[in-house]
């Protein structure tokens, strides 16, 4: 088989096209179906490490410090993240408790340390090792990190108690709050790109061989 | 700004939709994975830039759906009958479903929270299970039928479906924050589960749908421009 860089594929319904150079911050759309075929990452590629290296801090810090307290008659209670999820094991719903785990903290914790792995200017020069599988690994992670509804759901649980007991914010709540940014736009960048980013590199490097395997 | 590729070779057919070339019929298959374009290559080859095993179509696309999605209907009937959250008090225990948790917000005069709890919990999972049905039966049937409205449809399902986890989380965070001795305790009702379950197969039943079925049959063209083929 032969690798054809000329062309490109709609993901979405399989059209071919002549792949044409895009101007700064131009997206191509497919004609029959409207899906995007490609965008230009330009700049935005050296503005992902620093958004990624932040998302990471602000991860930390909105798993180690309770989200919100609640007084209640002189009582108080409070939760993190982990502490919801160990409440919801207790209650026998362990199933439950893993998949809270896995959509905001696991895979959202992939995506930013592959990532930040793939990014680093080290890993750039060359082919860092375990590449193809942790892009692929990143690639399956995407769809199923939910830090901005987890974020939401926070809210309406918040909103909900605000009538029963007081309620104080913690800072894992401006952590999560600051998160649901960060990720939207680290999660915007296709990592399909990094792909190519790498492709183009080795091309560089080497000359370009035009036929793969 | 938006600009679109050169279509590769068009020809017109007196059809409603645009005739473009087809990977499928051109030979070509683009990696599902890393979006690189082969030629030549034959079903369950690696991509040679990704390693990821090589598809015309997501395989058996439709039945996985028709599976997930009919298991999906199942596990919809006690998400909605179970109590999601079960909230006991000195004087009482109240058990919660889905509808009644959107119901005391309205009653208690959060009007807005009301429309996005009912939004997301109840109208987003049965909005998916009705769209992946008819996106199913007609790609089965290799419609033409809407084919571009249908394939909008798909990419609404797509981008909305991560939203239902909300009351998940909402339980979630319920169940670990309300937990004072004697006064009040919060725990999760088993309607939760059925209703994650419902989320999570939806999901996969979306991402196992390959929306390239509803443009198959599509109007023939032309092959690929000789020009473009390497020397």
């Amino acid at each position: 088989m032969q690798k054809r860089p000329d062309l490109i594929v709609c993901e979405e319904c399989d059209a071919v096209y002549q792949r044409m150079p895009l101007g700064e911050r131009e997206i191509a759309r497919c004609l029959r179906c409207g899906a995007e075929l490609e965008r230009d990452t330009g700049k935005r590629l050296q503005h992902l490490l620093p958004l990624t290296v932040g998302a990471l801090i602000l991860f930390v810090i909105a798993n180690v410090f309770p989200i919100v307290t609640i007084e209640l008659q002189g009582l108080s209670s409070q939760t993190t993240l982990i502490g919801a999820v160990v409440a919801l094991t207790r209650d026998g719903m362990s199933e439950v408790a893993l998949l809270v785990l896995a959509t905001t903290l696991l895979f959202p914790l992939i995506q930013l340390g592959v990532l930040l792995y793939l990014l680093l200017p080290a890993a750039r020069a060359t082919r860092p090792p375990g590449f193809v599988l942790l892009l692929r690994l990143m690639q399956a992670a995407r769809p199923w990190g939910m830090i901005e509804v987890f974020m939401l759901g926070i809210l309406v649980a918040l909103i909900k108690l605000s009538n029963m007991a007081e309620v104080i914010p913690g800072p894992a709540l401006w952590s999560f709050g600051g998160l649901t940014v960060l990720l939207t736009v680290v999660v915007s960048f296709n990592p399909r790109y990094l792909w190519h980013l790498w492709e183009q590199q080795q091309a560089e490097q080497f000359g370009d061989q035009g036929a793969g395997a | 700004m938006s600009r679109a590729h050169e279509p590769v070779s068009v020809t017109l057919a007196e059809d409603e939709d645009l005739p473009v070339a087809d990977a499928a019929s051109q030979g070509v298959i683009g990696c599902h994975h890393c979006g690189t374009v082969w030629q030549g290559a034959t079903e369950h080859e690696h991509c040679g830039v990704c390693h990821a095993p090589l598809h015309v179509r997501k395989i058996d696309s439709l039945t996985r759906t028709w599976a997930l999605l009919i298991a999906a209907c199942i596990m919809y009937i006690p998400a909605n009958m179970m109590p999601v959250m079960v909230t006991s008090t000195l004087l009482d225990e109240q058990r919660d479903t889905i509808l009644s948790g959107v119901i005391y917000f309205w009653t208690s005069g959060e009007w807005g929270l009301a429309l996005v709890v009912f939004v997301a919990s109840f109208l987003v999972p049965l909005f998916k299970l009705v769209a992946l049905g008819i996106l199913v039966i007609s790609a089965r049937r290799r419609s033409r039928w809407q084919r571009l409205q249908r394939a909008k449809l798909y990419r609404l399902v797509e981008a909305i479906g991560r939203w239902s986890m909300l009351d998940v989380f909402v339980v979630s965070v319920l169940t670990g924050l309300v937990k004072i001795h004697g006064f009040a305790n919060v725990h999760a009702g088993i309607g939760i589960a059925a209703f994650g379950a419902v989320v999570v197969l939806t999901m996969l039943a979306s991402l196992s749908f390959d929306p390239r079925l509803i443009w198959d049959d599509a109007p023939p063209i032309s092959t690929v421009n000789k020009k473009q083929e390497p020397a």
